[in-house]
């Protein structure tokens, strides 16, 4: 049977490429629970170094520079962004498709190039390398996710519906109110948690615009990497790796086409 | 009849794309008013300029006597069914329908009682907690109408709000819609490109073409005597005739009669036209009969009802009549 033979080989290739793509994240996560020093060895099983990251002072820092980041940065790209989506989907003017472009741009522009930029930008206006340069840098990327998520909930939404709550008395701040914000808040939440996720992750342009006692997560493991690789390592880029999977999950299930389907 | 709504020299235009020319019509009060005609006539443009969602580029508009041309569509005492019903869906039934009310602030006392009197009403007492997305077409169209009648406006607007069901359920609800204007005296302004829909449920026609009204009657009038060859063809079937006076002149079908060619001692007019037969078409309560004229290329159509003397068979020669009163001239 050529079909089944067919179905196999494709079968072995797509485990080939998912292992590929995970066995690298697998065994770090495995190695998180190696009772031993040396990462090659296997010793056996603890939570030991869950514990020692938690007691370690260096590290509670780091994971609060990332949090205070990551929250701020996202509740200032959130507002932004959804403004900026809102207005782009209201009106219709010339240039609209170059507009839209300049604000996807940040996604495809190289991280290295925006580091650098910022940080030629933070030097050129005097503002002091730390947590205020940090979360301006991370507003500046976040806040074109945030637009494309919250653009894509809004675009499927009818204008007959703002038009409807306007012919039933709603002003257009109870307009705003009470059916749009509403009807985009799925792609608004999406938005946030992208951009949470992309900010505590974020390693290039965080390295070029953090200054002292600004080092986040991504940051401090580098710089432990850099004095060996130890299981504290592995236990903590387990634990970024799953807090970042639960949000891009979380941010998923909110994506447009899943609620669309529900609503139809 | 009170003057409800009054629209002066009212036109449009996006661009240099002229919608309206300029309009003037009276709607008064308790009238069940049709703007009928095709699809890009304007009349939805008209609409939603009473609502408010689109601003007339001139004339003004006139809402129980008080000038309401500049004022924004929340602040006009008119309310509005949509073509896809536009209902919240974040909302339930009872939700949409509360939300007119609360926006204007109503009492909750009040608002509670006016829900449940229009829920009553439109049979939606069952329904008041499901969310749209639950609903058929239907139901739906029943929480738009109920949403917009639970204000009490002085006028309601409905834009082509049967248009997305089917045939069988639309025909219920004309009646019921019908039922509901004359029974709560409001004023309503349909919009429709469904010459049917037009003719069963309005009080008045208002027949447009290309942003002109080309005839304004009621539905009797407008079908019997169409004032002009637009409104004879878009309305029902004619038969036109061009006479040699350059006038033109329409007959409906039903009001031909047709006999055989050779017939004697008949009591009936003469015929004024011979043809031949082309066609015989069954549409149950009626034959349409396609009659080839002589001498032209001209086909008229005929309806024969089954009390009539005879079935038609194509090729069959015969002679047409029909009386002198059931021809009307017709302007181009």
């Amino acid at each position: 049977m050529p079909k089944t033979w067919r179905s196999h080989v494709l079968c072995a290739y797509a485990m080939a490429i998912l292992a590929f793509l995970y066995l690298p994240l697998l065994i770090l996560a495995l190695y998180s629970f190696n009772e031993s020093r040396i990462n090659a060895v296997w010793s056996g099983f603890t939570f030991d170094w869950y514990l020692a990251l938690f007691k370690n002072r260096r590290v509670l820092e780091a994971l609060t520079n990332s949090l205070i980041v990551a929250f701020a940065s996202t509740i200032v790209s959130t507002v932004l962004g959804t403004t900026a989506a809102i207005a782009l989907n209201k009106y219709q003017y010339k240039y609209k498709s170059v507009i839209n472009g300049l604000l996807y741009l940040p996604i495809l522009i190289p991280e290295i190039v925006m580091g650098l930029s910022l940080l030629v930008l933070f030097s050129q206006a005097h503002i002091p390398l730390g947590k205020t340069s940090l979360i301006l840098a991370h507003i500046t990327f976040c806040v074109s996710f945030v637009v494309i998520t919250v653009n894509a909930r809004l675009e499927g939404m009818r204008p007959e519906l703002e038009q409807a709550a306007m012919d039933l008395y709603a002003t257009p701040f109870q307009t705003f109110r009470y059916v749009t914000l509403p009807l985009a808040m799925p792609g608004i939440v999406a938005g946030a948690l992208m951009a949470f996720t992309l900010s505590i992750d974020d390693f290039i342009i965080s390295f070029f615009v953090a200054g002292p006692n600004s080092t986040t997560l991504p940051l401090y493991i580098y710089a432990m990497v850099k004095r060996g690789i130890s299981p504290e390592i592995n236990a903590l880029s387990t634990l970024l790796m799953l807090a970042t999977i639960i949000l891009v999950i979380i941010a998923q299930l909110l994506q447009p086409q899943h609620i669309s389907k529900k609503e139809e | 009849m009170k003057e409800m709504i009054r629209l002066q020299g009212i036109s449009k235009k996006f661009g240099d794309h002229i919608i309206i020319p300029s309009i003037d019509l009276t709607i008064h009060d308790g009238e069940f008013i049709t703007l009928l005609g095709p699809s890009g006539c304007g009349k939805t443009t008209l609409l939603r300029m009473i609502a408010g969602l689109e601003q007339p580029t001139d004339g003004k508009i006139f809402l129980d006597d008080e000038d309401v041309t500049k004022l924004p569509p929340y602040k006009r005492d008119v309310n509005m069914v949509f073509q896809n019903y536009a209902l919240f869906p974040h909302m339930t039934v009872e939700e949409n329908i509360h939300f007119g009310l609360k926006m204007k602030n109503v009492p909750m006392d009040e608002q509670k009682e006016r829900v449940e009197q229009v829920l009553y009403l439109t049979q939606l007492e069952e329904l008041r907690k499901r969310r749209p997305q639950q609903m058929s077409g239907g139901q739906q169209q029943r929480v738009a109408i109920a949403r917009a009648l639970v204000n009490n406006p002085k006028v309601l607007l409905l834009d082509e709000p049967l248009g997305a069901l089917d045939y069988q359920l639309r025909k219920n609800l004309q009646l019921e819609l019908k039922n509901l204007q004359r029974g709560l005296g409001l004023t309503f302004i349909y919009v429709t490109h469904d010459q049917e829909e037009a003719l069963t449920m309005s009080d008045r026609i208002v027949v447009m073409n290309k942003g002109v009204i080309e005839q304004d009657d009621n539905p009797d009038t407008i079908y019997h005597t169409p004032k002009t060859k637009f409104v004879a063809k878009f309305i029902g079937e004619s038969n036109f005739f061009e006479h040699p006076t350059g006038e033109t002149s329409v007959v409906r079908p039903e009001k031909l009669n047709l006999c055989p060619e050779d017939e004697e001692n008949f009591t009936h007019p003469e015929p004024q036209l011979y043809g031949t037969v082309v066609d015989v078409v069954f549409y149950g309560t009626i034959d349409k009969v396609f009659v080839r004229l002589d001498n032209s290329n001209q086909t008229v159509v005929a309806y024969q009802y089954f009390d009539d003397v005879k079935r038609w068979q194509p090729d069959e020669r015969v002679g047409i009549w029909w009386q002198p009163q059931d021809e009307v001239i017709v302007h181009k």
